[in-house]
């Protein structure tokens, strides 16, 4: 199962690739109790009703936390906790991110397409 | 509720297990758990494994040994799990569901040539939203380190300074994978792997096993062995809560207030623990939780030698643990608990016993802090 399988077969997320398949960043929210959730799902984590939508999201945040690792001759590989404005915080990476790059850092939203053909979020440095 | 013993208890003296296929290592590990006891396989009526025994759930294991069980249990918590079997057994045990419960782990991650736990791609609902940024199991422990540094100021030295007990045990540990002394320095020197983490931040990679067998107090009490007693347990798991991420509190903040709470004592109390310690970060965090020291105190407390036996004033880990010694099948919890029955009856190395041990405790985190964990901790008494 690769991974556009693994995210078809978790449909509940449906609109949330769609929206990034487009370039697009949406966040899940929920119309009951009005708070915003990650990962998106059908059903609503914190008072269960199954009124969950898919709102367009600033693509702005901050890094919650991250690892660094360097390696020879390639570009750091930045794996990170980001806190969107909107709240809540997921996994992702930091791209083209400095060597000082840290904890508390604003970002911004880009997207990369993996191999396997999901187009996923991922984040850069917007320090200005 | 009616007591439960741990009465056997075994390790495999094995780290790289050529030639020796996993079900042997699980039988094996059980057969030298049951020596230990004064009890045979035919006395088994309850079995006990997780997700590193071969087959679904217990039945493939049950028809490798020619096992005859009434009362079985596969829950899988990661390196947890077999913590959380010994809590199950002890409920089992109690409800008159069986006398003699067999708990195994086994695993041979180094002949396999695997080179750590990698996260499979299972069609679970949280994996398109981590497995596409392919976080290895430091980077996850890294993020973790990384706030705890951020929040509380704790620094690579301190981290380091687990490492270095764990090291001034496995000394002593003749079938410890690192013998060696380390120092402060020689951990905060090694390779980076992911920042923060170094590499001797790390626990080793090794094959082998463990087992434990619990019984009633009736079959307790006619074996030879000392009593060793679960006087209280808890579990929890602890996920990314909807996205309101906290990387620095494990589960350990509940399974461990309900374990002191059930067994009627305060950390205060406890003489020897063993923590799981798949890196330095998971130690640090644990004890937070448990209550040996405040949150975001967990630097000041590790530094200075402070779990090293005869040292300092809560000995941990003293066959290496994880760090130094074994976390076969890369589930460090069956080694957690055979350490603290070691201590419990005497029968650690003299070098590391600590003296007058009546209490100990033992606490397992499995799976990833950094995403979804299971906590579980248990706390035996030498009757
Ligand atoms: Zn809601």
């Amino acid at each position: 199962m690769d991974l556009s399988d693994l995210a078809q077969a978790n449909f509940d997320a449906q609109p949330y690739w769609d929206a990034t398949a487009k370039g697009e960043f949406v966040v899940a929210r929920c119309t009951t109790c009005g708070e915003a959730h990650h990962y998106p799902r059908a059903v609503c984590p914190f008072c269960r009703a199954e009124t969950v939508t898919f709102e367009p999201a600033s693509g702005k945040g901050e890094i919650y936390s991250l690892a660094i690792t360097r390696m020879p001759d390639k570009p750091l590989r930045v794996v990170a906790y980001v806190t969107l404005a909107e709240g809540p915080t997921m996994m992702t990476k930091i791209i083209d991110a400095p060597d000082d790059v840290a904890i508390g850092d604003p970002v911004r939203v880009d997207f990369q397409t993996h191999p396997e053909g999901l187009t996923v979020p991922v984040f850069r440095l917007d320090r200005n | 509720m009616s007591a439960a013993y741990i009465m056997g208890a075994y390790e495999h003296p094995t780290r790289k297990a050529e030639g020796i296929s996993v079900a042997q290592l699980h039988m094996q590990s059980a057969a030298g758990a049951l020596a230990d006891a004064g009890l045979s396989f035919d006395d088994v009526d309850g079995y006990f494994c997780a997700g590193d025994a071969p087959g679904l759930g217990p039945m493939s294991m049950l028809e490798y040994m020619n096992l005859d069980v009434h009362h079985f249990d596969s829950t899988d918590s990661g390196g947890s799990a077999y913590l959380v079997h010994v809590a199950h057994a002890a409920q089992a045990i109690a409800s008159g569901k069986c006398n003699v419960a067999l708990i195994t782990l086994a695993g041979r991650p180094r002949a396999a040539g695997m080179k750590s736990a990698k996260m499979p791609p299972a069609p679970t609902p949280d994996t398109p939203f981590e497995a596409p940024y392919s976080p290895s199991v430091v980077e996850m422990y890294g993020m973790v380190a990384a706030r705890h540094m951020h929040e509380f100021g704790t620094t690579r030295e301190q981290l380091a300074w687990i490492k270095v007990a764990a090291s001034h045990h496995a000394q002593h540990n003749e079938h410890a994978m690192l013998r060696k002394v380390v120092t402060v320095e020689d951990v905060v020197n090694s390779p980076l792997v992911s920042a923060p983490l170094h590499r001797l931040d790390c626990c080793v990679v090794s094959d082998g096993g463990g087992a434990l067998v619990m019984t009633s107090e009736s079959v307790a009490k006619s074996l030879a062995r000392p009593l060793v007693k679960l006087r209280g347990a808890g579990e929890a798991v602890g996920h990314a809560n909807g996205g309101r991420v906290d990387l620095t509190t494990s589960a350990a903040n509940v399974s461990g207030p309900r374990a002191f709470a059930e067994a009627g004592i305060t950390p205060g109390d406890i003489k020897y623990a063993s923590i799981y310690d798949s890196f330095t970060i998971t130690v640090l965090v644990a004890l937070e939780d448990l209550g040996f020291c405040e949150k975001g105190k967990g630097g000041a407390f590790v530094a200075d030698g402070n779990l090293i036996s005869g040292q300092g004033k809560l000995p941990f880990n003293t066959d290496g643990g994880g760090l130094c010694n074994n976390h076969p099948s890369n589930r460090g919890g069956m080694t957690k608990v055979i350490e603290a029955v070691r201590q419990l009856r005497g029968e650690a190395h003299p070098a590391v016993q600590v003296q007058n041990c009546d209490l100990a405790l033992a606490h397992g985190t499995g799976g990833s802090l950094a995403t979804r964990h299971g906590s579980a901790t248990v706390i035996l008494e030498r009757l």
